[in-house]
């Protein structure tokens, strides 16, 4: 599988990052080696072994459903590279 | 008298324990030792004022004879752990300012425990690399050379600050943390000790994460005694990490008996992989003859799926961590580079704030992840990761542990492997299955490479069973007798050539 400009195109839009248009063929190459390089496990049999997606043994523990933290707003925003009113702020998202 | 800086954790201790020093000296040692060795760039954040208040503090709990497990005993702490008030960036240009208004679980009972902070390591961008040189601060050199060789080496990664400064005596211990081997190899590199816990033993809460299923903090120490008595305080359960074990946390130094006779370990043949030096075998064979004549049972073992362990990691490791890292968009903290809209905001702040291996591990995450591709890749990396580990309990059915080499091979130059991702990756072939299973498992310098540089030997254990990790890299330590020190207070600088030729 090679990644070709287009692939790395719509790559890099998932991951939101702005890869520019001269970079791309480079990069694909790289990632074409890597991905080359994973494919691999596709010889290994795996017929009939489920998925590991942890390695921790046990159920996922509970705990009743209380408020624990909170009232902890400017905590929150201090490291907040804009913010306003007690709010995070972005660039206007609505016309 | 020993200086101060060249005491163990667990003599230093003691030192304070009979009042032959007070924190405060041990601190203005160790504040003296992390200025001394800027040259290595281990640091990315000094904080002296905080040790000495510390310090201060120190002196009058053991005055009232309240003094902690490591009551006034001055650490490291890698820049992957949230600590309050102080910058935390996980080497990287996104977390810039960063000032995280809360503090690890880790370093909470660091400091509980009497910890004194000298402040924090660098490493690798988002723990993601094998020689440091991913950092946005800059690479950490290495405070070992090769005899007749002057060239700067990498201290190994991701954990390369926390490594150079416990080898260079500027800390008595430090924190790491190793998600495909990044506290051995850089511990192996450097010649010190590292063991990465097993999964769930240490919290991860307030740990920036990389791959959640496979990230484990650890220490990093001069000696076997003085990681058992630091990952004693570190371990333990947390109900702010779903993942944290409920099992109670024993005194690993009380596991340190030297007797390991009647032990079986188990030699895997797999190991013994094409290319790797005659030393590193030799080093190894050492180690297996140190163990059978304390009274241990090499016993020859398989691995199968070994040869596969690689490339299920750098499906399952970018995956996990192209979903972590979504968070660093802008908005909440750090870097932000503005743009017309939102998107081109988050495309504009992510381009400018990681770096490039953090982006290729991104891209390749998103991409096994993206339809079309996940069962292919990261289903298929999953049902091989469990294969991997049923290789380890087949094993750990007629084994007790197993010993391998830390890394094929000793430190390398700055700048070496840069151009070859793929032969960066090669650095972890050893120590990447062991986080695939969970495994504890602890790097112990056994011996010096024919050009005068750390080799580790890597000791394997079952899931939660560090006490025996400790007992048989008891055993190795003794028997290695590893005395060796890299030079000294007078390290040449960092030339500016050498830091832009590794650029």
């Amino acid at each position: 599988m090679s990644l070709d400009k287009a692939t790395v195109a719509r790559i890099a839009t998932l991951a939101r990052i702005k890869i520019p248009e001269a970079d791309r063929e480079a990069l694909g190459h790289e990632l074409s080696s890597i991905v080359a390089w994973v494919e691999q496990l596709a010889a290994v049999d795996t017929t009939g072994v489920a998925p590991m997606s942890s390695v921790a043994q046990m159920t996922l523990p509970r705990r009743a459903d209380a408020v624990t933290d909170g009232n902890r707003v400017d905590d929150i925003l201090k490291n907040a590279p804009a913010a306003a009113h007690g709010f995070f702020t972005v660039p206007k998202v609505i016309e | 008298m020993t200086a101060l800086t060249d005491l163990t954790l667990v003599e230093a201790r003691d030192g304070l324990d009979r009042k032959s020093f007070s924190a405060k000296e041990l601190t203005e040692a160790h504040i003296r030792a992390v200025e001394a060795i800027r040259p290595l760039n281990a640091f990315i954040t000094e904080t002296p004022d905080k040790a000495l208040a510390m310090a201060v503090e120190s002196d009058a709990r053991l005055a009232r004879g309240e003094g902690g497990a490591l009551e006034g005993l001055p650490l490291g702490i890698k820049d992957l752990f949230c600590t309050r008030d102080v910058l935390t960036t996980a080497g990287s240009h996104i977390l810039d300012g960063f000032r995280p208004p809360y503090e690890s679980t880790v370093t909470t009972k660091l400091w509980a425990a009497g910890g004194v902070c000298l402040g924090k390591l660098n490493m690798d961008e988002f723990a993601m690399g094998s020689s440091n040189m991913t950092s946005y601060y800059g690479p950490v050199e290495n405070p070992w050379r090769r005899d007749g060789d002057n060239r700067p080496l990498v201290p190994g990664g991701s954990s390369g600050g926390s490594a150079a400064a416990v080898a260079a005596h500027a800390v008595l211990a430090a924190t790491g943390t190793d998600t495909g081997g990044s506290i051995r190899q850089p511990a192996g590199f450097c010649g010190i000790v590292g063991i990465k816990p097993t999964y769930g033993r240490c919290s991860r809460w307030g740990i920036i994460a990389f791959a959640s299923s496979l990230d484990q903090a650890g220490p990093m120490t001069r000696t076997v005694r003085d990681a058992a008595l630091m990952l004693t305080v570190m371990a333990g359960h947390d109900p702010k990490d779903s993942t944290s074990a409920t099992l109670a946390v024993p005194d690993f130094q009380a596991a340190l008996t030297g007797d390991v006779r009647g032990l079986r370990v188990g030699i895997p043949r797999e190991y013994r992989i094409d290319g790797m030096p005659a030393e590193i075998d030799a080093l190894w064979q050492q180690g297996i003859d140190w163990l059978k004549a304390a009274g241990a049972e090499p016993v020859e073992i398989s691995l199968p799926m070994t040869p596969h362990a690689l490339a299920t990691y750098y499906i399952i490791a970018p995956a996990e961590a192209s979903a972590n890292l979504a968070r660093y968009d802008g908005v909440r903290f750090g870097l932000r580079v503005d743009g017309k809209s939102l998107d081109e905001m988050y495309e504009n702040t992510r381009a400018a704030g990681f770096g490039a291996e953090v982006k290729r591990r991104v891209m390749i995450g998103t991409y096994v992840l993206s339809a079309g591709y996940y069962d292919a890749y990261y289903i298929k990396a999953q049902r091989v990761r469990a294969l991997i580990a049923q290789d380890f309990d087949r094993a750990f059915e007629t084994v007790d542990c197993i010993l391998t080499p830390t890394a094929p091979s000793a430190a390398f130059a700055l700048g070496e492997k840069m151009d070859d991702p793929l032969a960066m990756y090669l650095n972890d072939v050893f120590t990447v299955p062991v986080n695939l299973a969970g495994l504890p498992g602890i790097s112990v310098p056994a011996g010096l490479s024919a050009d005068g540089l750390p080799l580790g030997l890597q000791v394997i254990g079952r899931a939660f069973d560090e006490a025996t990790v400790f007992r048989v890299a008891g055993v190795l330590e003794q028997a290695a007798g590893f005395t060796a020190r890299p030079r000294p207070n007078g390290m040449a600088p960092l030339t500016k050539s050498a830091a832009q030729g590794a650029l």
